[in-house]
């Protein structure tokens, strides 16, 4: 109790409407869990959705450009070979047999071959032993014998060939073009020559590849025939694998051998053992998409913080809120409480004032008598009739200190704790603070409540104050002479059902799913409309169910079912 | 003079004998009913100047019971006695045309009085 006499409300004891803080912790951790889920999980989805779509798009848009240059560089390689190809052609099918074998013809033709066309180191004609008959160029090949030569059995099979790349006397990378001129009813003979690849170099520099991309060409077998930055020099085996035929430009993935990923392009170059490479560092080709990806990443991490910063702090007010207004409807079910409490003092103070006025007028009256017989008279009155009128006065005072008792005990109840109730003489104690009013009114009150009947263990002022509501209005509804019948009964799983029926005037169908609302009433202009719903919480609050089945014109009847063992914890 | 008749209507016999008493040691011609049909049969057979009546009263209640003298003998006048609590029966019994009301426990000197002018008498003392 405070200092005004009413009960304070303790803010940190639990009960079935009032979560521990431990709750509201748990709350705030399921609210801002949900919300931050559903608010982060989309963006989350959407981001990741969005990076893959990129990098797919940037993938593609990385691959292309390589294509576009092998595809590119693949046509400017071939045409390079063609066109000497075609030349040599011209030559061998053009120039005779007689001509091509004179020295100087054929020192002319390479000069004028070297100035149109570039590329051309020496010529030579080889008869069809492989002997050089004639040769035109720096060095001293005149009679050399190509027979054992790869590049001789091929152009002599397929009339034309391609040699891999080769040192050459000079020690300077170079590779031979052949082609083979067929004379009827003779026999053929090649003509050849020696290609410098610096040519080739110049056409692969000339891409304008990035600085950190480069290109070369490998053979069939993977021997680099132009120089590498990274993957060997000319000659050597480069380090990446051979890739796949394909007839077209390709671009494949794959790992250096230091486990760095690279991106090829390819080609094979046709008709000949060459194999363009076009090779870029993937990570580095990546600057743009890393840029934006870390943009990505940082405006999904400020978003997340953000989100989850707000959801956080909201649900945080949300839960203060909501346990404020928890506090708040604890805090005003105590005061209704409490007033209802004290209405129903009220009334028993009210009815006990009546109640014990009638022995108080009664003592004042024997006294008086007494004072009278003694003042009045000049004999004293009989012993016998003074004493029968004292008597009477004794019996009037223990009357009024029996009335006295019985407010003082259901004061006596206000605060909370739980002990065993017989619920017999609970009832009865109820009914005998309305004895009066049923004596005036000739209001029947019978029991019917079984002598077997186990205690409950419950909070005793309470229960009391939901029997006296619903007596009281059981009272309310009869007519003069009318009758409450209250029963009681165990039932199954440990429970106790107490009915107070009337035969009053009945509750309208209507009217009775609304009973136990706050504010409802029907009787107009009379009552609060909280004496039920005050009950009704009550009830609830100690475990328990209250029914009501009523007929209008027949009566009602109030069934409250009890556990045996209420936990007020 | 005829001395001033009382009919005392009040359930509690215990608060009616002595007053009945009291007011004969005082010269009053004091009369006990404890049911109200019982008062209304009397009143039908007998005079009084002045009637007691209890508010509270099983069966008949006193307002009933006013209403009926009321009807029936409206001259005679009717002094409520009201406990504490009822004092709205007893403004209701004033306008039903109680003559006053009085709350137990009443003190003697104060019940004659108003019973004395209720009867008319205390103007005729007075002269």
């Amino acid at each position: 109790m405070n200092n005004r006499g009413e009960p304070e409300v303790d803010q940190h004891q639990g009960s079935d409407q009032l979560m521990t803080r431990r709750r509201y912790r748990r709350l705030l951790l399921y609210l801002f869990l949900s919300i931050s889920i559903v608010s982060v999980a989309p963006l989350v989805i959407m981001t990741w959705a969005n990076y893959h779509q990129y990098e797919e798009a940037f993938h593609t848009e990385q691959l292309r450009p390589i294509v576009r240059f092998t595809s590119n560089a693949k046509h400017s390689l071939e045409f390079f070979l063609k066109e000497r190809l075609s030349a040599l052609s011209l030559v061998v099918n053009e120039t005779s047999l007689k001509d091509l074998s004179d020295q100087k013809r054929l020192n002319r033709l390479l000069r004028h071959m070297k100035n149109a066309f570039g590329g051309f180191i020496d010529l030579g004609l080889v008869d069809a032993d492989g002997r050089q008959v004639s040769y035109a160029g720096p060095y001293k090949l005149q009679d050399k014998n190509y027979k054992e030569h790869d590049w001789f059995h091929e152009v002599s099979r397929n009339g034309v060939s391609i040699s891999d790349v080769f040192l050459g006397y000079r020690k300077l990378p170079h590779f031979v073009i052949a082609v083979r001129h067929d004379v009827p009813d003779s026999e053929s003979y090649v003509i050849r020559a020696t290609i410098d690849t610096e040519l080739i170099n110049r056409q692969i520099l000339g891409l304008q590849l990035q600085p950190s991309s480069e290109a070369f060409i490998v053979n069939r077998k993977g021997v680099l025939q132009t120089p590498s930055r990274g993957f060997g020099d000319v000659l050597e085996i480069c380090t990446l694998t051979v890739p796949p035929y394909s007839h077209g430009a390709e671009v494949m993935e794959i790992l250096d051998e230091k486990g760095k990923p690279l991106i090829v392009g390819y080609a094979y170059i046709e008709s000949s053992p060459f194999i363009l490479m076009l090779v870029a560092y993937k990570g580095e080709m990546q600057g743009s998409w890393l840029s934006l990806r870390r943009e990505l990443a940082i405006f999904l991490s400020i978003s997340v913080v953000l989100i989850l910063g707000v959801v956080f702090l909201g649900s945080k007010y949300m839960v203060k809120r909501l346990r404020e207004a928890d506090m708040k409807r604890a805090e005003i079910m105590h005061n209704m409480e409490y007033t209802s409490r004290m209405a129903v003092i009220g009334r028993l103070a009210a009815g006990v004032a009546h109640e014990i006025n009638n022995p108080l007028a009664i003592i004042n009256e024997k006294a008086g008598l007494l004072d009278d017989l003694f003042s009045m008279s000049e004999e004293a009155p009989p012993k016998g009739k003074v004493l029968k009128t004292i008597s009477s006065i004794i019996n009037s005072v223990d009357r009024c200190s029996k009335i006295t008792r019985r407010l003082l005990r259901f004061a006596k109840h206000m605060d909370v704790h739980q002990e065993q109730i017989n619920v017999n003489l609970l009832l009865e104690e109820v009914v005998s603070f309305l004895e009066k009013e049923a004596h005036y009114r000739g209001i029947q009150v019978t029991f019917q409540i079984p002598e077997n009947l186990p205690t409950i263990e419950s909070d005793r002022g309470q229960l009391q104050q939901v029997f006296l509501n619903i007596v009281n209005n059981a009272f309310a509804a009869v007519e003069e002479g009318g009758q409450v019948e209250i029963s009681a009964e165990e039932t199954e799983n440990k429970r106790l059902a107490v009915s107070i029926a009337d035969n009053g005037s009945g509750i309208p169908e209507e009217n009775l799913s609304h009973i136990f609302e706050p504010f409802f009433t029907t009787a107009k202009g009379h009552g609060t409309g909280l004496g039920l719903s005050i009950t009704y919480g009550i009830v609830n609050k100690l475990g328990g169910e209250i029914h009501v089945k009523s007929q209008v014109g027949e009566g009602t009847n109030f069934t409250v079912i009890m556990p045996v063992k209420t936990n007020l914890s | 003079m005829k001395p001033l008749s009382v009919l005392i209507v009040d359930d509690e016999e215990e608060l009616v004998a002595p007053l009945i008493e009291r007011l004969k040691l005082r010269g009053i011609d004091a009369h006990g009913m404890t049911t109200g049909q019982e008062a209304l049969k009397c009143l039908a057979t007998s005079m009084f100047d002045v009637v007691l009546l209890d508010v509270k009263m099983p069966g008949l209640s006193g307002l009933q019971i006013l209403k009926e003298i009321k009807d029936n003998l409206p001259n005679l006048q009717v002094i409520m006695l009201t406990g504490h609590g009822s004092e709205q029966d007893a403004q209701e019994g004033l306008d039903l045309g109680a003559f006053d009301y009085l709350t137990k426990p009443v003190k003697i000197d104060a019940l004659i009085q108003v019973l004395k002018k209720a009867a008319g008498r205390d103007a005729e003392e007075t002269k």
